[in-house]
């Protein structure tokens, strides 16, 4: 089965219509995925700052990590969590709307860059643990980190109010590629 | 007093006109509007959480509020400057909204309190433990910014 026909019949499973077509259900997950938000961005932007010896410059980077990330942790799993029924309730046209897309591919990147930074930079963090800025590796892992978040909050707000939506024909051929989207004729 | 002659003026201006016949414009500002509601978050957090004992708690809260005060202003800041041409643009629906009064009441609370009590309660605060008054103001100024954050998502919603 492909995903396009696998997310059409979750669009019509009875659950995500009931969750798309309840008003107050659904503001107050979005409500959720905006106060996640800020908790997980609003941590993860101090550590990059952190990185980037823009901000907390005399407080060790372990002890900024070791102290903020239970919270950047907590607000992820409560992103994933809302935005997976924000998901749920508009599957079919969320697969084929191509913020939503950009915003998977960036997150992807951002879990990259995460995961160098943990085990090739992260790892060295004693020797310069008390600097007021970071060596350049750390500096660059926390600018693409800033970078790759703040595109992802970006793509994330246009999810809403894509006008590139498959329904809105005609759009350019590129457009219809990205989005598997088959105009009717 | 009579506030629906000023809001119809706002919505007239020709910034309000412009956002609300672009098709991107609206979108583009409210992501700006989100990035600045994110950072303020962080900004307000660190300091926040070390007055609940609950972040970095060995640092002095003076220390930390002094270091995270340029991001709050810079971050508060593109939030007036985004929130604005969003207001302009719906000025009207605004007027008659219950979150929009909801969030502007706890932004001028939050903002009042934030230069005034919380301020002083982190530079009478140098010590690693976490003495009530910090705590209490702490969720005073988490209880406001939550309004804020509300009310703005729903208005969206109305």
């Amino acid at each position: 089965m492909s995903f396009l026909s696998f997310f059409e019949q979750l669009s019509e499973s009875p659950w995500s219509v009931a969750l798309h077509e309840s008003e107050i259900a659904y503001s107050l997950i979005e409500s959720f995925h905006v106060w996640s938000l800020c908790l997980f961005f609003g941590m993860t932007v101090m550590f990059d700052l952190r990185l980037l010896g823009w901000t907390m410059r005399k407080v060790p980077v372990s002890e900024v990590i070791r102290r903020l990330q239970p919270w950047t942790i907590v607000g992820f799993v409560l992103m994933v969590i809302t935005g997976t029924l924000l998901f749920y309730a508009i599957p079919l046209r969320s697969y084929q709307n191509i913020f939503f897309r950009t915003k998977m591919l960036l997150l992807l990147l951002a879990g990259v860059n995460i995961l160098i930074f943990h085990s090739r930079v992260f790892p060295g963090v004693a020797k310069w643990d008390t600097d007021a800025i970071p060596p350049k590796v750390a500096r660059v892992a926390g600018a693409l980190s800033l970078v790759l978040w703040v595109c992802i909050i970006f793509s994330g707000r246009m999810i809403a109010y894509n006008w590139f939506d498959c329904d809105r024909q005609p759009q350019p051929a590129i457009i219809n590629f990205l989005t598997s989207c088959v105009p009717s004729e | 007093m009579d506030l629906l002659p000023f809001f119809q003026w706002c919505y007239s201006t020709p910034i309000g006109e412009a956002i609300r016949n672009s098709t991107w414009l609206f979108p583009v500002i409210e992501a700006f509007h989100l990035l600045g509601l994110g950072l303020t978050a962080g900004a307000v957090l660190v300091v926040d959480f070390r007055l609940l004992g609950v972040g970095l708690r060995k640092q002095s809260a003076a220390q930390l509020w002094a270091n995270t005060q340029p991001w709050l202003l810079g971050s508060v800041t593109l939030m007036f400057a985004s929130g604005i041409p969003l207001f302009l643009s719906e000025s009207i629906k605004c007027l008659y909204s219950f979150a929009f009064w909801v969030k502007m009441t706890s932004l001028f609370l939050v903002l009042l309190f934030t230069f005034t009590v919380l301020r002083r309660v982190t530079q009478m605060d140098p010590t690693s433990d976490r003495p009530l008054p910090g705590r209490v103001t702490a969720l005073i100024s988490l209880a406001l910014w939550f309004g804020v954050a509300w009310g703005g998502r729903w208005i969206g919603f109305s």
